[in-house]
């Protein structure tokens, strides 16, 4: 599904984030990136949605060159990848319902679909009651599945967690968790960038290892393998 | 573009107008004064323009004889006129069309002739025409110099002012329309670039949700839009309401149309329309301009 040939990335102020990473990811895996700050976890994640473009080598997406896909292309890519953030991102002016719905609108979905999809998702990260609520009423675990809700609403292949659970306590972390497990059930591919080795280690998940913009490890039901 | 999408695209536009008040109140304040400006100018010009080339094409020389050249005297110098080299036409009237004329000119007034007590004081004259504007000076020179004629009148000079004050009218009427465009555009950038700002946030979510360029664009480019068209609606309304106080003004206090005033509704619709379009076009200008700029999308 993924296919990154010999990538390279630096920023334009000459911080090399990324150095001749080749990595393949199958249709329905979970993968989970690993590795100390700055390590390149998360430009790598941005690679796949576009957020970045690679210096040098090539990023296939379901056999299509996204590094040399149009500006106009772009939107399309996205719109096949949901993306869940450490903090959330979420809209505060909106309810728990508009923000799902959002990631509808903005594609122009009729509203008849966003009618029908919306309390889906919401009922799928067990928010179904909170569907009038803001934001700033929920818990940090709840906002979070907001926005598990808001990047599934339109049934992505792919899911991208950047940190989710980085700003979340280890019980609500775990329910994340597990509704990523389910999402990824569902055949769903999920690729998570963390820091949080006890998950990594509970999980039994393929592991790819990032080091100063390296892959220097990938192992099948992998561990965290760094003492932090 | 759905007609729900268009629903969110001014839903979106009206909220953050009403979040930067201050600046929609410079910016619609800026696009309606020169907008003013240049309605104000356009109608001014068009009517010096009517005025002069009505004047020019009439501009005939007044030959007006000594009183005491008896009417016969009078016609016989009808060949020797129309001999002079240049002239076109010379058309005699008696001391009686003349007063006739005058009564014409005069209309509901007519107690000023009657104030004259049954007299005439009218002298013949002779109303003569030119091939060329240019030839009016030699000509009139000409008649001057005939010793029946008593003065010559000839509305060349006047013309002249006239053009004069048109192109005036016209140059300080562009430069100021143009310097309050740019300060219009300027204004409703600034405008723009503070919503695009107050929505940084929500503009990288709808970047990362696949939104399309345009998607994202739209709302602010109709929030330029309708800055500007707000401000050309003020505009329209203070042209609109002014000229008819003019033409009410001129119409009835001077009761005489002096420069043939037009209370055509079609002149001022065309006239609105221009300016809404101008202004719904200076709007769109300044919110590209800083899309460009502040929106990288």
């Amino acid at each position: 599904m993924i296919n990154f040939i010999n990538v390279s990335m630096v920023y334009p102020n000459g911080t090399k984030a990324l150095i001749d990473v080749s990595l393949r990811i199958a249709k329905g895996e979970f993968v989970f990136l690993v590795g100390p700050s700055g390590a390149g976890k998360s430009t790598l994640t941005k690679l796949i949605f576009r957020e970045e473009q690679p210096t040098r080598g090539q990023i296939l997406f379901n056999g299509k060159n996204i590094s040399r896909m149009k500006p106009r292309e772009v939107p399309y890519l996205r719109r096949s990848v949901g993306v869940i953030f450490q903090d959330f991102k979420l809209l505060p002016n909106k309810t728990v319902a508009e923000n799902v719905a959002f990631a509808l609108e903005v594609i122009e979905a009729s509203r008849r679909e966003i009618e029908k999809a919306v309390p889906d998702a919401l009922e799928r990260v067990g928010l179904a009651k909170k569907a009038g609520a803001m934001p700033s009423e929920l818990s940090g675990g709840e906002q979070q599945r907001v926005g598990m809700a808001r990047a599934i609403v339109n049934n992505p292949p792919l899911v991208i967690a950047d940190e989710p659970t980085g700003n979340l306590d280890p019980d609500t972390s775990g329910e994340i968790m597990h509704l990523l497990q389910e999402i990824n059930k569902c055949g769903t591919t999920v690729i998570m960038a963390t820091h949080a080795k006890d998950i990594v280690d509970g999980m039994k998940k393929r592991v790819v290892a990032l080091e100063k913009g390296r892959v220097v490890r990938d192992e099948e039901r992998g561990g965290y393998g760094y003492e932090d | 573009m759905r007609i729900k999408t268009f629903g969110y695209f001014s839903r979106e536009a009206l909220i953050s107008l009403r979040r930067n008040s201050w600046m929609v109140l410079a910016s619609v304040g800026t696009v309606a004064v020169s907008l003013i400006i240049v309605g104000m100018s356009l109608i001014t010009v068009m009517y010096a323009n009517y005025v002069a080339t009505y004047l020019e094409s009439n501009v005939e020389i007044r030959v007006f004889l000594k009183t005491d050249v008896n009417e016969d005297n009078a016609r016989a110098l009808q060949d020797q006129i129309k001999s002079i080299p240049g002239v076109a036409k010379a058309e005699f009237i008696n001391k009686d069309k003349a007063l006739e004329d005058f009564r014409k000119d005069l209309g509901e007034q007519q107690n000023m002739i009657e104030a004259l007590g049954g007299k005439n004081p009218l002298p013949h004259l002779y109303k003569v025409t030119t091939i060329s504007p240019q030839d009016i000076v030699k000509v009139a020179n000409k008649l001057q110099a005939l010793q029946q004629t008593d003065q010559i009148k000839y509305g060349q000079g006047v013309v002249e002012k006239l053009f004069a004050i048109t192109k005036w009218v016209r140059m300080v009427g562009l430069t100021v329309m143009v310097l309050l465009g740019l300060a219009a555009i300027f204004l409703i950038a600034t405008t723009i670039r503070l919503t695009v700002f107050a929505r940084r946030k929500e503009i990288q979510i709808m970047k990362i949700l696949g939104a399309t360029d345009w998607f994202i664009r739209w709302p602010f480019l109709m929030e330029g839009m309708i800055l500007g068209f707000i401000g050309a609606l003020i505009a329209v309304l203070i042209v609109d309401v002014s000229y008819a106080a003019f033409t009410d003004y001129i119409l009835t206090e001077l009761s005489f149309n002096i420069i043939g005033l037009n209370r055509d509704p079609r002149f001022l619709v065309s006239l609105g329309v221009a300016l809404l379009g101008t202004g719904t076009f200076i709007g769109a200008i300044g919110s590209g301009i800083s899309m460009r700029k502040f929106l990288r999308v």
